[in-house]
């Protein structure tokens, strides 16, 4: 009873507000799938056109535009909620600060880390990948957001009460996704040259389940202390 | 008389200077408790307590609630300095997730925002709201779904003669529907209130362990 009431009445308004508000008002996605996008197009701008070089650095190129993309949402998936006093409210109302954190942080990946996976073909295709793996392509990047997200979700937690706590949350975040970036990255590589990509997939999903299990917790503990 | 509040010699302090020591009071249906005192005595952080946002450094806080909000650890609606308000979100669509955040009746929305006279105005986005109409519109928040007791950070801040009026009213009748307010206040109070003087029980400034802050 307690806990359908705790998905009733908290998880699910917040994560669909949240989708909405996220998608509203500039649209949350752009702005990450802009860097992602005009970063990828940049490499061959930089590395030139030879097709070996850009198959040889594509992936890697291509995983830490994601990761860095990542990035981009966290600096507003809270501190916009605790400036506002939202955070008091939901805060006051009993709700765990792990649910708020989760139902926050899975829906901010929804508004732009799906859209970050869903272009991460386009960009493969574009880095000189070969096309039979645009969707194992697909489905690391979707593992792959969902570490990033859930892990830069604990830097975003912590610097929540900071001005200008972007650059914080880099610090915070960039080294707990080496995990992810090394099984993706690998995952990415095997997948380009017909090797056998599933072990290193697994890995990467691993990654982001503990990034899910732990996240919110982490942030949902930060997020009190911020409040304090 | 049922005591809904107990708060019970709590403190709290911010860095080393003591905000208030040993703050003991109660607060049984129908009371309205006023807290005064100056800038920076701690009036919202001892709301914060009892709103469970923030920790008291020692002392115990305990609600006594019967009823189906008694499971809530803090039955409790909290008005901060902030209120709460998305600049993007339309004054209906936050009425409106707030309601399934509470789990209120969404026909609860139509009374609240016509009772604080926004009723006309639900479509205006929150960046369209005058500081007073914003307050207005997180008063409506407390009003779709019941918790007995309020926590309200100057309720009367920002707003007309009119909107005072209303806040005023709905105190009253919070309180002679057996529910507590807690607010802080400057000047104007409310009748019938109970005030506590949230201050330092000693004026002596806390001198400064010199190794604490070289350790720290």
């Amino acid at each position: 009873m307690q806990k359908q009431n705790m998905a009733e009445g908290v998880l699910l308004p917040l994560f669909f507000r949240e989708l909405k508000l996220a998608w509203s008002g500039g649209g949350g996605a752009a702005l990450p799938v802009g860097f992602y996008a005009g970063a990828a197009t940049l490499t061959p701008l930089a590395l030139g056109p030879a097709t070996d070089l850009l198959q040889a650095a594509g992936p890697g190129v291509l995983f830490i535009s994601l990761a860095l993309a990542s990035l981009l949402p966290m600096e507003r998936l809270f501190q916009a909620d605790l400036e506002d006093g939202t955070l008091d409210v939901l805060a006051s109302s009993g709700a765990s600060m792990t649910g708020i954190a989760l139902s926050k942080t899975l829906a901010h990946w929804m508004a732009s880390g799906l859209p970050l996976a869903l272009v991460a073909p386009l960009l493969w295709v574009m880095l000189q990948g070969p096309g039979e793996a645009v969707l194992i392509v697909l489905g690391i990047s979707l593992l792959g957001g969902l570490a990033f997200f859930f892990i830069g979700s604990i830097g975003a937690a912590l610097t929540a009460g900071v001005r200008r706590g972007g650059l914080l949350i880099a610090l915070v975040a960039l080294p707990l996704y080496a995990p992810a970036t090394i099984f993706g990255a690998s995952a990415l590589y095997a997948a380009a040259e017909g090797r056998d990509w599933t072990g290193s997939m697994a890995l990467c999903g691993a990654c982001a389940l503990v990034a899910i299990a732990l996240g919110p917790f982490a942030s949902g503990a930060a997020l009190k202390t911020a409040l304090d | 008389m049922v005591n809904l509040l107990n708060v019970s010699k709590i403190s709290a302090s911010r860095g080393y200077r003591t905000l208030f020591r040993d703050l003991s009071f109660s607060a049984s249906t129908g009371d309205i408790l006023e807290l005064r005192g100056e800038n920076g005595s701690g009036k919202s952080t001892l709301l914060r307590i009892l709103a469970g946002l923030t920790r008291a450094e020692s002392g115990s806080l305990k609600y006594e609630i019967e009823g189906d909000v008694s499971s809530l650890k803090f039955p409790v609606h909290f008005l901060g300095h902030q209120d709460g308000i998305k600049a993007q979100e339309s004054v209906e669509d936050q009425m409106i997730f707030w309601a399934r955040f509470f789990q209120a009746d969404k026909a609860e929305i139509r009374p609240a925002l016509e009772r604080v006279g926004l009723w006309k105005r639900r479509d205006v986005p929150g960046r369209g709201l005058s500081a007073g109409q914003r307050r207005r519109l997180s008063l409506a928040r407390l009003l779709i779904t019941y918790r007995p007791i309020w926590l309200l950070d100057e309720p009367l801040a920002a707003l007309d003669v009119k909107g005072q009026e209303i806040v005023k009213e709905l105190i009253a009748k919070h309180t002679s529907e057996g529910g507590v307010v807690v607010a802080a206040m400057h000047g104007h109070g409310f009748e019938n209130a109970k005030v506590i003087e949230v201050k330092p029980f000693s004026k002596k400034i806390k001198t400064i362990p010199t190794n604490s802050l070289e350790n720290a």
